[in-house]
């Protein structure tokens, strides 16, 4: 069974805080599902469905679905980092499109400004995790880890640290009319390759910023949508995968959306011609450069190309890209930017993002997400959507 | 400019079941490898059933000890001093996660032959393999 067209995302809310030092986690967990439900037109009593990842407090949905008073009858606690809240999307519009629910929530949020977690820090081994003997010793964090991967892409397709900047230079270029992004000022290729050296070959500039906040939506099924005020935005597509080291195959050239791409635009049923605005995982501009090829916007090893000279910068550019300024700029809450992607993708579906940066006509728009590491393990999820 | 391999404080690893075998090689310096007798391939990191072929028909062996490096970070901003994070691909077949150790990291190049090397963790009795330029 298809979920294109099965469900709706009527409800949206980022939260606008970048810094939380005084709201615990489960209460920006609740502050962004009340924003999303509200922005829907409905109220939290009707929710029947409940989802999150890692980021909630506790067992997840245990904890938050009696936190917050809410009556479900279907949750689901997908975890596979910042790309999570996308493949919460898809799991609720199949249960929905199964008749288990009508009204799925779906909440991220997280402090790591206020308790000091970002993408420099060493790991903690965990018991159990077979890899962790085999890995622990050699400080992997974050940013090296897809440092690796910008490494080995520019060994073997030429890529320059100048193109890969073009992403963070486009991502400022938006959030200057975001009145909430965490860093507002307009960048230059300069400027980024001029930021320190974090893991050669990623700046500083080259990683996303590291806020607290989060944020939230709403999938209802289609006769609720249609009951209400806002503009009908629909799930027709979507895809999700997962890729590894493969035993020692390793192959960083490539990310799971390779797989999950092809899979969203065949239940589509669009092309890459017919996609307005693509919000696409920026945890480091690698990221984009490489899921940009994945999903076959360009070819494979011309994603340096293909962002360079401004072509993701709406009004100027062949694909406009994270209008709100992404997580290079904007927001990225708990390290986790999955759930911003498709509120952003929201707004532009809706007409509802910012004037300067609103994409004309908008009436397909793809969000893609990487959660966990380009370098090892990492989850990929693809969602098209169109407005009705 | 140039960034001198410095010693680094390594995190002893907390072993599994079934990781013995590969840590006491490492402290009698042998970089121990896992080998399908089914599918006839090498697997890294080691377990008790192959990921290529799914045959629990595997066997330790030791490795050469000689590879390629497949990609390198060097990593200056995670730590009191900087470090390289590499994949090296060994001559048997598998790329593992390891270091580049005892050279100038800033030469390391993607490519270049390198040969392994043991290095004392937290815990002295315990070294893992890193590996130098060939
Ligand atoms: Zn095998």
């Amino acid at each position: 069974m298809s979920i294109k067209g099965k469900a709706y995302i009527a409800g949206v809310y980022e939260h606008p805080t970048r810094k939380a030092e005084h709201a615990s986690l489960a209460q920006l967990h609740a502050e962004v599902a009340k924003g999303a439900v509200e922005d829907a037109g409905l109220s939290l009593k009707d929710v029947d469905a409940y989802f999150c990842a890692g980021d909630a407090p506790g067992l997840g949905p245990l904890n938050m679905i009696d936190y917050m008073g809410l009556k479900v009858r279907h949750f689901d606690s997908t975890d596979v980092g910042g790309s999570s809240y996308l493949i919460h999307a898809s799991h609720a519009a199949q249960a929905i499109a199964e008749g288990k629910c009508k009204v799925a929530l779906i909440t991220l949020a997280g402090r790591p400004r206020s308790e000091g977690r970002s993408g420099t820090q060493q790991r903690v081994a965990i018991p159990n995790v077979p890899d962790a003997p085999y890995e622990g010793p050699y400080g992997l964090v974050t940013v090296n880890m897809y440092a690796l991967a910008a490494k080995r892409h520019m060994y073997e397709f030429g890529t320059t640290s100048e193109q890969l900047a073009w992403v963070k230079v486009a991502a400022s270029h938006h959030a200057q009319y975001n009145p909430h992004a965490f860093l507002q000022k307009v960048m230059t290729v300069e400027d980024v390759v001029n930021s320190p050296m974090i893991a050669d070959p990623l700046h500083r500039a080259d990683c996303c910023v590291v806020t607290d906040g989060g944020g939230a939506i709403l999938m209802v099924a289609p006769e609720i949508a249609k009951s209400l005020k806002r503009p009908l935005v629909k799930l027709i597509g979507a895809g999700e995968s997962t890729k590894g080291p493969l035993g020692g195959n390793v192959d960083l050239t490539f990310s799971g959306a390779a797989v999950s791409g092809p899979i969203a635009f065949a239940e589509a049923g669009v092309k890459h011609s017919d996609i307005k605005y693509a919000s696409i995982y920026d945890s480091f501009t690698i990221t984009v450069v490489m899921q940009l090829e994945d999903l076959g916007f360009c070819k494979k090893g011309e994603g340096g190309k293909f962002v360079a000279d401004g072509d993701l910068i709406s009004g100027v550019g062949k694909l406009p890209f994270n209008t709100d300024g992404g997580g290079m700029c904007n927001n990225h809450p708990n390290n986790r930017g999955g759930i911003t992607k498709i509120i952003e993708a929201v707004r532009q579906l809706r007409g509802e993002a910012h004037p300067k940066v609103q994409v004309k006509n908008c009436d397909i728009a793809l969000a893609h997400g990487t959660g966990g590491s380009l370098g090892t393990r990492h989850g990929s999820a693809t969602m098209i959507m169109e407005r009705e | 400019m140039a960034t001198p391999y410095q010693d680094r404080k390594i995190p002893a690893p907390t072993l599994n079941e079934g990781d013995a075998p590969y840590f006491e090689g490492a402290a009698q310096g042998k970089l121990m490898t896992k080998y399908c007798n089914d599918c006839k391939k090498y697997h890294h990191f080691p377990r008790p059933m192959c990921p290529h072929c799914h045959s629990t028909n595997t066997e330790w062996r030791e490795a050469k000890g000689t590879g390629t490096v497949y990609s390198v970070s060097v990593t200056r901003a995670a730590g009191p001093v900087p470090y390289a994070l590499a994949y090296v691909t060994l001559d048997e077949g598998p790329t593992m996660i390891t270091n580049i150790v005892d050279c100038d990291l800033d030469t390391i190049q993607i490519g270049q032959k390198v040969k392994v090397t043991f290095k004392p963790t937290d815990d002295p009795k315990v070294l893992v393999p890193m590996f130098k330029p060939a």
